[in-house]
C-alpha cells in the first residue's frame, strides 16, 4: 500500500531522519498560517497517489502567506490524473547546496533488500543510472540480521562521497534502511535528500511503499497517520473483474478463492497453493501463454466458492480455456475443487471437457478427484507431472484451439 | 435428493423424527439437513459440498445413503 508524501515524511521523521518543517492541511486558509509560522518561501504541493505533480501544476512556489493561499485554493481543486488532492503540503523553500538521492526496495530476485544511493538526486534515479551509472551505488543487505553502519558507508562510499558529508549521511542511509525492515515496507525511497547550505541534510520527499499483508502488523502507525481499514492504497483501482473476484472469496469463510488480478490472455487459471500461483503464472508465460488473469486459490474452499472463481474466469471475455492447477495440495481437497470447476462449467453450458485445459492439482483425495474428472473427461495429471510441464501442456491445448 | 455429484436419502421413518433431524443438522459440516417440526429437510444447494465424512450416518445409523454420482458408489 502506498503512503502520502505528508504521510512517508512522518514515518521518516518518526525514523529520526532529519525533515523540514512542513504542515499538512486540507484548507486553504491553514495554509496561509503554516506559511507565516515557517516565516519564509514555502512550496505547496498537491498530495495525490501519482507521479507527474509539477507537470499538472500540483507543486506552486510562494514567496508569501498569501500567496501560499492563493496557490493552496487552487491546487486544493486540482485534479491530477484522475485523482483529487487529499489535501496539500506546505514546506519550506529550502536552500539546498546539492539533492542526494537514497532508496531501498525489495529485490524479489535476489530476495533481499537492495540499497540505491546517488549524490545526484531530484531526478528519476533510472535516468541517473543510465546517463551516469558511475554516480549509483547498490548494495544488498540480510532482512534478518542486524543491519551495520559499514553497509551503508560502503554503498555511499562506492559513489565517491567522502569525508564530511560522508560521516553526515551513514546515519541517514542506515536508519532508512532499518525502517525499510522494520515498517516492512517494499520501497522507502527519500528523493530528494537535500544538504543544504549550512552542511546539515534534511529529506526534502519521501516515497513509501508498505507490503499490503503487513498491515496488520503495524495498525498503529497506520492509526497514527489516519489511514483507515477501508483505504486499500493499491496502485490502481481495482477492475470490475476484479471487485467480482473479492465477491467471490467473501462468498463464505472456508478457504482462500480470489485474489483476482485482471490480465488480457485467453487462458483462464484457476492456480494457487503455497507460493504455487505465482510459480504457475510465470509458467504460464514462459512457455508463451497468455494468462487472462491471477488469482489464488487454497486452503480448502467450498465447492461454491470454487465454482463462483471458475464461473467468474470462464465468463470473462477472450477467455477460450481455463488451466487448474495447484502444486501438491494437502490442506485442500483435490475432489472439492474438481467438483466446483466442473460445475462452473455445466451451469454455465459448457462442456468441462473442452473448457478446463488441464486440471493438475495432486494432493489430498486425489483418487475421489480423479474419478470425477474421468466422469466429465477432463484431462488431469498427477504429482509426476510437474507444474512447468502442466502449465505447458494447457498453453499447447489453448494454441493448438486457436489455430 | 440428487445434487450433481452427490445424492442424499434419508429413510421415511427418520425423515419425521424431529430428534433426529436436529441431531444431523448438528452433526453434518456443510448443512445439508435443516431440522424441522416435522422431522428433516436436505438443503438442495448445499448437497454438492458433501464432504463425505459419515457423520449423518453415525447419527442415524442406517438411515441416511449418500451415493457419489459420478461414480455410483453408495456409502
Amino acid at each position: 500500500m502506498r503512503f502520502y508524501e505528508y504521510e512517508a515524511r512522518e514515518i521518516v521523521k518518526r525514523a529520526g531522519i532529519p525533515v523540514t518543517d512542513y504542515g499538512f492541511t486540507r484548507d486553504a486558509a491553514e495554509a496561509k498560517e503554516i506559511a507565516a509560522r515557517i516565516e519564509g518561501p514555502t512550496v505547496i504541493k498537491s498530495q495525490v497517489l501519482s507521479g507527474g505533480r509539477m507537470k499538472a501544476g500540483g507543486v506552486q512556489f510562494a514567496d508569501t502567506p498569501e500567496e501560499a493561499q492563493a496557490h493552496a485554493e487552487n491546487v486544493l481543486k486540482l485534479e491530477i490524473n484522475g485523482q483529487m488532492p487529499r489535501g496539500i503540503l506546505v514546506d519550506p523553500k529550502a536552500d539546498i547546496d546539492q539533492e542526494f538521492y537514497v532508496g531501498v526496495v525489495w529485490d524479489g530476485t535476489a530476495k533481499k533488500p537492495v540499497i540505491i544511493f546517488s549524490p545526484v538526486g531530484g531526478i528519476d534515479i533510472e535516468q541517473v543510472a543510465e546517463e551516469q551509472p558511475d554516480k549509483v551505488g547498490r548494495r544488498h543487505f540480510s532482512n534478518i540480521l542486524p543491519f551495520g553502519d559499514y553497509e551503508a558507508k560502503e554503498v555511499i562510499a562506492s559513489t565517491g562521497v567522502t569525508g564530511s558529508d560522508l560521516n553526515k549521511l551513514v546515519p541517514i542511509v542506515t536508519k532508512l534502511a532499518k525502517l525499510f525492515v522494520e515498517k516492512d515496507m517494499t520501497l522507502a525511497e527519500i528523493n530528494p535528500l537535500g544538504k543544504l547550505k549550512d552542511g546539515s541534510f534534511v529529506a526534502l520527499d519521501a516515497h513509501m511503499d508498505m507490503e499490503n499483508e503487513a498491515r496488520g502488523r503495524h495498525k498503529k502507525l497506520l492509526a497514527d497517520l489516519g489511514v483507515g481499514d477501508e483505504e486499500t492504497r493499491e496502485a490502481r483501482e481495482p477492475t470490475p473483474f476484479e471487485l467480482a473476484g473479492e465477491e467471490v472469496d467473501s462468498m463464505d469463510h472456508r478457504g482462500v478463492a480470489g485474489n483476482v488480478t485482471e490480465f488480457d490472455g485467453n487462458l483462464g487459471l484457476v492456480i494457487g497453493a503455497g507460493g504455487g500461483s505465482l510459480t504457475l503464472f510465470d509458467a504460464v508465460r514462459a512457455h508463451g501463454g497468455k494468462p487472462a488473469n491471477y488469482c489464488e486459490i487454497g486452503g480448502n474452499p467450498s465447492v461454491k466458492k470454487s465454482c463462483g472463481l471458475a464461473k467468474l474466469v470462464l465468463q470473462k471475455p477472450g477467455v477460450d480455456k481455463i488451466a487448474v492447477m495447484m502444486s501438491i495440495v494437502s490442506n485442500t481437497r483435490v475432489d472439492i475443487v474438481a467438483r466446483g470447476v466442473i460445475k462452473a462449467c455445466l451451469e454455465l453450458g459448457m462442456d468441462p471437457a473442452e473448457k478446463i485445459a488441464i486440471f493438475r492439482i495432486p494432493g489430498a483425495w486425489e483418487d475421489e478427484g480423479f474419478a470425477i474428472l474421468d466422469k466429465y473427461g477432463v484431462e488431469y495429471a498427477d504429482r509426476s507431472v510437474s507444474l512447468h510441464e502442466a502449465a505447458n501442456r494447457a498453453v499447447q491445448k489453448i494454441q493448438g484451439a486457436a489455430a | 435428493m440428487d445434487g450433481v455429484f452427490i445424492s442424499v436419502e434419508v429413510s421415511g421413518d427418520v425423515a419425521s423424527d424431529p430428534a433426529v433431524g436436529a441431531k444431523l443438522e448438528e452433526v453434518c459440516p456443510v448443512s445439508i439437513f435443516k431440522g424441522t417440526d416435522a422431522g428433516v429437510e436436505i438443503v438442495a444447494e448445499n448437497l454438492d459440498e458433501c464432504v463425505l465424512c459419515g457423520l449423518c450416518q453415525d447419527a442415524a445409523p442406517g438411515k441416511v445413503t449418500v451415493t457419489k454420482l459420478y461414480s455410483g458408489e453408495t456409502l
